[in-house]
């Protein structure tokens, strides 16, 4: 194959196209930098700009309020580290115990379904007041104190349902002959799921489960409403004191240098899944 | 094609909504000659009517009933003494509901001067115009009874206490620089989530302004006392302040009018009526 010679017309077809792509994208060049320089053009001359460009991008500000903000973050990628172990774990039984149809169980799946519908139903932010005041204020044995501790049980009991949702979507997505197939095998209902139904299920919804992923870092920042530093807490405190927003942007900053990455994966692994099905 | 043709019309989208000075009435300000602080003269937010904003919900001791407009209330009886000053009967003061994070955003107003127990600092001061100070404040700290930190007697026996904050108030940097408990404090939204956590024993105790501190242990929660008062640690004395936009043009008349009210004692009377029992806490060095 390595000796194939290329026709005189293949090689003048080639040179066509790459001038064509050459001209496109030199194109798509010039007039995204012809874009930019307008925004930054109609921003930066507007009448309000000294004054926005003090409030917003104050250098003193970002540093002085760099350090609080940071520290505060890593609260931040704790709670979620924690929190998505966690919900993958209740989001998968919740979603198997969806799943089951013997009638004895029934109150298990019925326990499941109210589940979701709930705490799907119920914003985040409210969860993690009910969790974050309501908890202590039975004033049992054994409930934890640590607010960050409560933070991650609000943010699981919320972003399980959701996760809950994305895995059984997976495994009905799973073609019922499958199934069949593998029970015909005399694979158990249990066993069918753990080695037929689930590995495949898994891979598919991949791409959705790093969404909410990626939604919940940033709902970390919710859990600033029952009172521990983290970050986005941090600059606002920063710019209650001085009267400038510069620290909300050294917040924002650090989330989108964490879910950009993220966000990228996603797309990674749902154009490797493309490939895969062969499209 | 249809691609560049897209990018062309945004571009086209942008110049057109781009730099025409649509606030050149309301910025230039005039040559602010300080006599001229009569009603007609003033430069208003809306034309005849006084714009005063605060924040929702209005505390008491500040406000009365959650209802600047009634007049009652430290604040709600300052701001009411301010506009008289100004020449503006009582109907001719509207209330506008600014948060306190918006108090401060860059861009137009919807008050004429805001008041809403903000303390004057030089670094906000770069943001905002303060009014003279209408109020001297001071930090209290307050605990359950019998809890283990009510019988405090120094801010430094408070060092290990838990303590609960409102975030945005200058009693968070008192907590922060002078108290500087070991633990980071709890910081919350809003003055009835920090008076939550010390019901529910989240936090040893609350650190907030007196007055407040005489409403939340009166009124807010049972069994709770008030530790002490921090000791004015040198330095300017903090006081409230009424915010108005940078380089505001009223700021020259509403100042004069702070400054008739002090002189005529209105302010100290008002001060008698609604925060006169706010004396007397023991002072914690």
């Amino acid at each position: 194959m390595s000796d194939l010679v290329k026709s005189e017309r293949q090689l003048q077809r080639e040179q066509v196209r790459r001038s064509y792509a050459r001209r496109s994208t030199s194109i798509a060049t010039a007039s995204t930098l012809v874009f930019i320089v307008l925004v930054v053009w109609a921003v930066t001359s507007s009448p309000g700009w000294p004054r926005v460009r003090e409030t917003f991008f104050n250098a003193e500000r970002f540093v002085s309020a760099w350090p609080d903000v940071l520290s505060g973050f890593l609260l931040n990628v704790k709670i979620f580290l924690i929190a998505e172990v966690l919900i993958l774990v209740v989001g998968l039984l919740v979603a198997l115990a969806r799943g089951i149809k013997t009638p004895a169980f029934f109150p298990v799946r019925a326990l499941a379904t109210l589940y979701t519908d709930v705490f799907r139903g119920v914003p985040t932010i409210l969860v993690i007041y009910l969790i974050g005041f309501g908890l202590p204020a039975l004033r049992l044995q054994g409930i934890p104190s640590d607010l960050a501790t409560l933070g991650i049980i609000a943010l699981t009991l919320s972003y399980g349902a959701y996760v809950a949702e994305v895995f059984r979507s997976g495994i009905e997505s799973i073609h019922p002959s499958q199934v069949a197939a593998a029970r015909s095998l005399g694979l158990s209902h249990a066993k069918t799921m753990r080695f037929v139904v689930l590995p495949q299920a898994t891979r598919r919804v991949v791409p959705p489960l790093l969404n909410d992923f990626v939604s919940l870092q940033k709902d970390t920042a919710l859990v600033a409403t029952i009172g521990p530093l983290e970050a986005l807490r941090q600059a606002q405190i920063h710019a209650a004191s001085t009267f400038n927003y510069t620290p909300y942007l050294a917040a924002a900053l650090l989330f989108i240098l964490l879910t950009i990455p993220m966000a990228r994966l996603t797309d990674h692994l749902a154009a490797r899944t493309r490939r895969r099905r062969g499209a | 094609m249809a691609r560049s043709f897209m990018l062309l019309a945004l571009a086209v989208a942008v110049v057109g909504c781009a730099p025409v000075d649509n606030t050149a009435s309301t910025t230039s300000a005039s040559p602010a000659t300080s006599t001229a602080c009569t009603k007609e003269q003033l430069a208003l937010i809306n034309p005849g009517k006084l714009t005063i904003g605060t924040d929702k919900p209005a505390f008491e001791p500040w406000f009365k009933d959650d209802d600047p407009s009634n007049g009652q209330g430290f604040e709600g009886a300052v701001a009411f003494a301010v506009a008289g000053e100004l020449g503006f009967d009582r109907s001719e003061v509207q209330w506008s509901t600014v948060k306190f994070d918006s108090a401060f955003a860059p861009g137009e107003k919807q008050f004429d001067f805001d008041i809403n127990q903000v303390s004057i600092t030089p670094e906000r001061a770069q943001a905002v115009d303060f009014s003279k100070g209408y109020y001297t404040v001071k930090q209290a700290v307050v605990a359950i009874e019998g809890g283990k930190y009510a019988g405090a007697k120094s801010l430094a026996e408070l060092k290990d206490a838990k303590i609960g904050v409102q975030v945005g108030t200058t009693s968070l940097s008192a907590v922060k620089e002078i108290i500087q408990p070991a633990d980071d404090p709890n910081v919350y939204n809003e003055q009835i989530d920090a008076v939550n956590a010390l019901k529910n024993k989240q936090v040893d105790a609350l650190v907030v302004d007196l007055p407040t501190a005489f409403y939340v242990t009166a009124a807010q929660v049972e069994n709770s006392k008030i530790v002490g008062q921090f000791s004015s640690t040198g330095g300017t004395p903090e006081e409230f302040g009424l915010v108005m936009e940078k380089g505001s043009a009223l700021k020259p008349c509403v100042d004069k009018a702070v400054d008739a009210l002090k002189s005529k004692g209105e302010l100290a009377k008002i001060e008698q009526q609604w925060l006169g029992s706010a004396v007397g806490a023991p002072e914690l060095k």
